[in-house]
C-alpha cells in the first residue's frame, strides 16, 4: 500500500510526515521530546501511563501522543499548560503509588521514572502517599531476576516483551483497579513458572521493578580473598556493548580496553569465552556429523534431526517447558560459559597447579540466563559448581566505575593465554546467525577440506535481522570418509527471540519445515541484544553492535574455530577429540522436561 | 414542556400486533442506504450514554470494505441503578434481535452477537431458546444472517465498547487506544457495530414506524423516548419510558418522594443535580445525558456517602492500565477521607477537582475520564457535606 503525506503541525510548525505516522513520531521529526514511560520500539503500542498525551486542538479530551495516528490537519500542541499539568500530575500520581527510595534503589541513575521526575521537579509531595500500607512481596527467589512490584508502574512493558517478542507469557496482568499488578501464573515465583531467564523484560523495565540478581559484591569478595584464583572470562558480546555502560556509543568495539579494566579490577587471569566458543563448534559440529552418519549411512531412525544448538540457556528452559518432546534434537554441549567453567576447574587448573576448590570463576555475560545456567545441578562437572558466578555486561560496567577506572583512557592489552585465544568463528557467537556460520565454516572444511564457499567466509544467508531465516549449504566434492554426504544439501534455520523459535519449532514438529541443524538464541539480535546488555536496546542499537561484532570477525587473524591454536592444543594434551569420553564428560549435558506453567 | 408531567411512552415494551421477523422482512426489502438514511434522519443516539448517533455508525460500518464485519448488541449492563436492558431482554428479547438483524443487513454483516452482563445470566436458557428460532425465522425469509449470545465475567469496564471486544476475543477486558474506532476496527478488527440494548429496539422500531413518528418526540438534539431506571428515595422505583427533554424537576415532582435534595443523573459516572438545579436542567443532550439511571437522594442522605461509595467502586472497577484513572481514582477516593477525618485541609478538595479534570482530559477511556462528572457536580454542590 502506497503511503500519502499527511499534513500537520506541531507547536504551529507545520510537518508532514506518511500516514500512520505517530503524533510522538512527527513531532520527534520536528525535534519535539514528547515524554514516555510505556512507550518502547521494541513492543507494540499500549498507551497507558499517558504521559505523552498532548493536545489536538478541536478535540474533547488530550491525545496519546505514542498511540494516535496523524491526520490531515492536525494541530497538535506537546507544551501547552493543559499538558504541562496533565504530564506533571501524571508523574505525581505514579510516584504516590511508587516506593522512590532512589538512593537505594538498583537502578538509581537509569531509570525512566526517575528521570521524568526530575525534569519535571517533581518536589512536594502533592499526593497521598499509597505505598504505605500495601504488602510489598520481593520474587527474588530466581538466580536472574527480581521482580519488586513496589517499583513496578504498570507500563506493562514486560508483559508485552514475555508475549509478543519472546512467546513465553511468564508475565501478565491481573486483578483490575487498584489491586492491578503485573503477576506471573497465579503468582508463583519466578522461578517456578514458565519464565526463561531471558532478561529480555528487565531490559525494558522502565524503572526498578525487574533487574537482574546482582553479584557484584561476591565478585569483589572473592577477588579481596588472597586464597582464591579468580579467573574471568568475557562473553562475545560483551566487548561490543561494555562501552555504553561507560558513556560511549553504542557499536564501539572496546575489547582491548576493556582486557585492561579486568586486569585493573584484579581478577588474576582474564581469559575469552570465545575459546570455548570455538571449542563449542568444534564438539558441536561432529555431534552434528555423527547424528547425519547415523541418519544417512546407518539409517538409525532413532537419531533426532534437526539438531538445534545449545548455547543460550534462555532457549533450553524454553523447549524444557514448551517442547519437551524435542529434547533429543538438542545438542549435548553445553554452553560456551559452562564449558570454560568446567575446564577452568579441571584442564586450566591442572596446568596452573591449582586446586579447582581455589579457583573462582566468573563470567561476564551479556545475559541474565547464565545466571541461572551457572546454578543448574547439571553444571558441576568439575566436582564444584563450576561458574561461581555470573555478572552482566552492565553489573562489569558497574564495578569499573566503583573501581575508580578511567576506562576511556585505558590502554589496550590482550587476554592471558591459555584459553584467551580465540578466532573470529568465536567472536560471532555474540550475534544471531554467528553459531552457524562459525559451524558451517568448519563443518564444511572438515568434511570437504576446502573453505566454505562464500567470499571472505562471510556466510551472508545466514546474518541480518530477520526473526527467522532459512540457508541452504550444498556439500560436494567430500573427502573420502565423508563420501556419504556427498551432493547432500545441508539445510539451515536461524531464529532469534522466543517467540520466533515458537514459531519455527511449530512448523519443524506439525510437519511443515525440514532441517538439519537450527539455531537458536533467546533473545532479539542475539547474544548482543541478551538481557544483560546495557538499556536501552531497541533495533538500531543491536544493529550496530551487530556491525561491531562482524568487525571485530573481519578483524581477527583467525576466522575459524578449527584453527584455534589453544583448541588444537587442547585436544593434544588434555580431551583427545571432540564428543570424546573426556569431552563428554565436561563438556556435555543433558536436560530436563518441564511442566508448562 | 415547562411544568407539565413527563409523558409516559410505550414503545420499548408494546409487543401488540408486532412480528419481529415480519417487519426485518419488510425492512429488507429496503436497501441499506435508505434504512441509513432513516436511521440518520431519526435522530437516534446511542442509548448507552454516549449519544452517538446511531444512523452514522451504521453509516460507517457499512462503508468499510470487509467480508467479515459484525453487530455487537453490548448488554453488560453494569452502571450503578441501570436495569432497564435486563426487563428489555426479559420481556422483549425478539425486538433486540430484530434491531441487530436489521442492523446486521444494514452493513452487511453475517453474524451477530449479545454481549451479557455476568450477572445476568439466569436470562441465557431462555435467550438462547428464543435465538434458536429466531435465527430459523431469519432464514426462512432469506436472510444470510445468525445471533449468539456470549456472556461476561463480572467487570464494569467490559461494558467499554474496545474492552468488550477484548473480553470477546478471550483476552483480559482492557480499553483499547482509539482510533481505529470499532466501525473501522472492531471485534477480531473487523469493522463492527457495536450498539446498546435500548438503542437496538429504538432502531428496530424505527424501522418498523418510520423516523417521522419518532421525531416527533424529544427535542431537537434528544430525538424520541428513553427507557429510565428510576431507584433511590422515591415511591415508584422502576422501568419507565419517557419522552426526552423533560427537565430535572419536572421528572422529580413526577419521582420524587416531596423531599429530593439531589439526583445523581446517569449512574455512578453520571452528573449530580442538586436542587437548586433541577428547574434549568434538561435530561438529554442538552443538559445533561443519561444511559437512563436516576438515582434520587432525599435530605436524609449523606452525600459524601454517595460519593464515597461512587470512587470505592470506580476504585474498584477501573481496569487498572492507565495512571489517570487507577492511581487518580485511589487519590480522590482516600483524598476525601482524609480530608473528612482531618488529615488534609478542606483546601485540599481543590487539588483533588484539579486531580479530576487531569483525569477528564487524560484518561484512557470513557470510565477513567467520566470520574470527575460524580466528583466536581457532588464536591462543588455538597462541599460542606464533604468536608464535615
Ligand atoms: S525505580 Fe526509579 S524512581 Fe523508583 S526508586 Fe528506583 S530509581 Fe527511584
Ligand atoms: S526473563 Fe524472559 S521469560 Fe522471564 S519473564 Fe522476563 S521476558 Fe519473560
Ligand atoms: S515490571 Fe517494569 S516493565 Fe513491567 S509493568 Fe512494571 S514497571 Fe513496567
Ligand atoms: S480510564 Fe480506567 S478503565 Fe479506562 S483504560 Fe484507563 S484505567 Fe482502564
Ligand atoms: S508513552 Fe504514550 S501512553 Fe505511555
Amino acid at each position: 500500500m502506497s503511503k500519502y503525506l499527511v499534513n500537520l503541525s506541531v507547536n504551529d510548525i507545520p510537518v508532514s510526515v506518511p500516514e500512520g505516522t505517530t503524533i510522538l513520531a512527527a513531532a520527534k521529526k520536528l525535534d519535539f521530546k514528547i515524554p514516555t514511560l510505556c512507550y518502547h520500539e521494541d513492543l507494540c503500542v499500549a498507551g497507558n501511563c499517558r504521559v505523552c498525551v498532548v493536545e489536538q486542538v478541536g478535540a474533547r479530551a488530550l491525545v496519546a501522543a505514542c498511540a494516535t495516528p496523524v491526520s490531515e490537519g492536525m494541530q497538535i500542541h506537546t507544551n501547552s499548560a493543559t499538558v504541562r499539568t496533565a504530564r506533571k500530575t501524571i508523574i505525581e500520581l505514579l510516584l504516590s503509588e511508587h516506593n522512590a527510595d532512589c538512593t537505594k534503589c538498583y537502578k538509581n541513575g537509569n531509570c525512566e521514572l526517575q528521570s521524568l521526575a526530575h525534569e519535571y521537579r517533581v518536589g512536594e509531595h502533592v499526593f497521598i502517599d499509597l505505598v504505605n500500607g500495601k504488602h510489598r512481596v520481593i520474587d527474588d527467589l530466581s538466580p536472574s531476576i527480581i521482580k519488586d512490584d513496589s517499583k513496578c508502574i504498570r507500563c506493562q512493558r514486560c508483559v508485552r516483551t514475555c508475549d509478543e517478542l519472546q512467546g513465553v507469557s511468564a508475565l501478565t496482568v491481573a486483578y483490575k483497579g487498584d489491586l492491578q499488578k503485573i503477576s506471573t501464573f497465579l503468582g508463583h515465583p519466578l522461578a517456578e513458572v514458565v519464565c526463561t531467564n531471558c532478561g529480555q523484560c528487565v531490559n525494558r523495565c522502565p524503572v526498578g521493578a525487574l533487574v537482574e540478581k546482582t553479584y557484584v559484591e561476591e565478585v569483589w569478595n572473592a577477588i579481596n580473598n588472597p586464597n582464591k584464583h579468580v579467573v574471568v572470562q568475557t562473553a562475545p558480546a560483551v566487548r561490543v556493548a561494555i562501552g555504553e555502560e561507560l558513556g560511549y556509543n553504542p557499536g564501539e568495539r572496546l575489547t582491548g580496553k576493556m582486557v585492561t579494566a579486568l586486569k585493573r579490577l584484579g581478577f588474576d587471569s582474564v581469559l575469552d569465552t570465545d575459546f570455548t566458543a570455538d571449542l563449542t563448534i568444534l564438539e558441536e559440529g561432529t555431534e552434528l556429523l555423527t547424528r547425519l552418519k547415523r541418519a544417512l549411512v546407518d539409517k538409525d531412525t532413532r537419531v533426532a534431526l534437526p539438531m538445534t544448538t545449545s548455547c543460550s540457556p534462555g532457549w533450553i528452559k524454553f523447549i524444557e517447558h514448551t517442547f519437551p518432546e524435542f529434547l533429543p534434537n538438542v545438542s549435548t554441549c553445553k554452553s560456551p560459559q559452562q564449558m570454560f567453567g568446567a575446564l577452568a576447574k579441571t584442564y586450566y587448573a591442572q596446568k596452573k597447579g591449582l586446586k579447582a576448590q581455589d579457583i573462582c570463576v566468573v563470567s561476564i555475560m551479556p545475559c541474565t540466563a547464565k545466571k541461572y545456567e551457572a546454578n543448574r545441578p547439571e553444571m558441576r562437572s568439575s566436582g564444584y559448581k563450576d561458574v561461581d558466578f555470573v555478572l552482566t555486561t552492565r553489573e562489569l560496567g558497574m564495578m569499573i566505575k566503583q573501581a575508580g577506572i578511567n576506562f576511556h583512557n585505558l590502554e589496550d592489552s590482550q587476554y592471558d593465554s591459555f584459553m584467551g585465544e580465540s578466532t573470529g568463528a568465536g567472536v560471532i557467537f555474540g550475534v544471531t546467525g554467528g553459531v552457524m556460520e562459525a559451524a558451517l565454516r568448519t563443518v564444511y572444511e572438515v568434511v570437504t577440506g576446502r573453505e566454505v564457499p562464500f567470499k571472505n567466509l562471510d556466510i551472508l544467508p545466514v546474518r541480518g535481522m530477520e526473526g527467522v531465516r532459512e540457508a541452504k549449504v550444498k556439500i560436494e566434492g567430500c573427502l573420502p570418509e565423508w563420501k556419504f554426504l556427498d551432493g547432500i544439501e545441508v539445510s539451515c534455520a536461524v531464529a532469534h527471540g522466543l517467540a520466533n523459535a515458537r514459531k519455527l519449532m511449530q512448523a519443524v514438529k506439525d510437519g511443515s519445515a525440514h532441517y538439519h541443524f537450527i539455531e537458536i538464541m533467546a533473545c532479539p539480535g542475539g547474544c548482543l541484544g541478551g538481557g544483560g546488555q546495557p538499556i536501552p536496546t531497541n533495533e538500531e542499537i543491536r544493529a550496530k553492535r551487530a556491525t561491531a561484532i562482524y568487525r571485530e570477525d573481519e578483524g581477527l587473524p583467525l576466522r575459524k574455530s578449527h584453527e584455534n591454536p589453544e583448541v588444537k592444543m587442547i585436544y593434544e594434551e588434555y580431551l583427545g577429540a571432540p564428543n570424546s569420553n573426556k569431552s563428554h564428560a565436561l563438556l556435555h549435558t543433558h536436560y530436563l522436561a518441564r511442566r508448562r506453567y | 414542556m415547562e411544568n407539565s408531567r413527563p409523558k409516559r411512552v410505550d414503545i420499548i415494551f408494546l409487543m401488540e400486533g408486532i412480528d419481529p421477523i415480519k417487519v426485518v422482512e419488510t425492512t429488507i426489502k429496503k436497501s441499506p442506504d435508505d434504512i441509513i438514511l432513516e436511521m440518520i434522519d431519526s435522530g437516534l443516539k446511542g442509548r448507552g450514554g454516549a449519544g452517538f448517533p446511531t444512523g452514522l455508525k451504521w453509516k460507517f460500518t457499512r462503508n468499510e470494505e470487509s467480508y467479515d464485519k459484525y453487530v455487537i448488541c453490548n448488554a453488560d449492563e453494569g452502571e450503578p441503578g441501570t436495569f432497564k436492558d435486563r426487563e428489555i431482554l426479559d420481556r422483549v428479547p425478539e425486538k433486540v434481535f430484530a434491531g441487530i438483524a436489521i442492523c446486521g443487513y444494514t452493513i452487511g454483516a453475517r453474524e451477530g452477537l449479545i454481549y451479557l452482563r455476568g450477572e445476568y445470566n439466569f436470562l441465557l436458557p431462555t435467550l438462547n431458546e428464543k435465538l434458536i428460532l429466531f435465527n430459523e425465522g431469519l432464514k426462512k425469509i432469506g436472510l444470510d444472517f445468525s445471533i449468539q449470545m456470549r456472556s461476561g465475567s463480572g467487570a464494569y469496564i467490559c461494558g467499554e465498547e474496545s474492552a468488550l471486544f477484548e473480553s470477546m476475543e478471550g483476552k483480559r477486558g482492557e480499553p483499547r487506544n482509539k482510533p481505529p474506532f470499532p466501525t473501522v476496527a472492531g471485534y477480531l478488527g473487523k469493522p463492527t457495530v457495536i450498539n446498546n440494548v435500548e438503542t437496538l429496539v429504538y432502531a428496530f422500531m424505527i424501522a418498523r414506524i418510520g423516523s417521522e413518528k419518532f421525531k416527533e418526540m424529544g427535542t431537537k438534539d434528544s430525538r424520541g423516548s428513553k427507557v429510565f431506571s428510576i431507584s433511590g428515595d422515591t415511591p415508584k422505583a422502576g422501568i419507565s419510558e419517557l419522552e426526552l427533554g423533560m427537565t430535572v424537576q419536572q421528572f422529580v415532582d413526577e419521582f420524587g418522594d416531596g423531599d429530593t435534595k439531589a439526583v445523581q443523573v446517569g449512574g455512578a459516572s453520571g452528573g449530580c443535580v442538586p436542587r437548586k438545579m433541577f428547574q434549568e436542567t434538561i435530561i438529554g443532550y442538552e443538559g445533561i445525558p443519561t444511559g437512563g439511571s436516576m438515582m434520587l437522594f432525599n435530605s436524609s442522605r449523606s452525600m459524601y456517602n454517595v460519593l464515597h461509595d461512587y470512587l470505592e467502586f470506580f476504585t474498584e472497577e477501573s481496569c487498572g492500565q492507565c495512571t489517570p484513572c487507577r492511581v487518580g481514582c485511589q487519590q480522590l477516593l482516600k483524598g476525601i477521607e482524609a480530608i473528612k477525618r482531618g488529615d488534609k485541609s478542606p483546601g485540599y478538595l481543590e487539588d483533588l477537582k484539579k486531580l479530576a479534570k487531569t483525569m477528564k482530559v487524560a484518561a484512557k477511556c470513557g470510565l477513567g475520564q467520566s470520574v470527575a462528572n460524580p466528583f466536581v457536580s457532588i464536591v462543588s454542590n455538597f462541599k460542606e457535606e464533604i468536608i464535615y
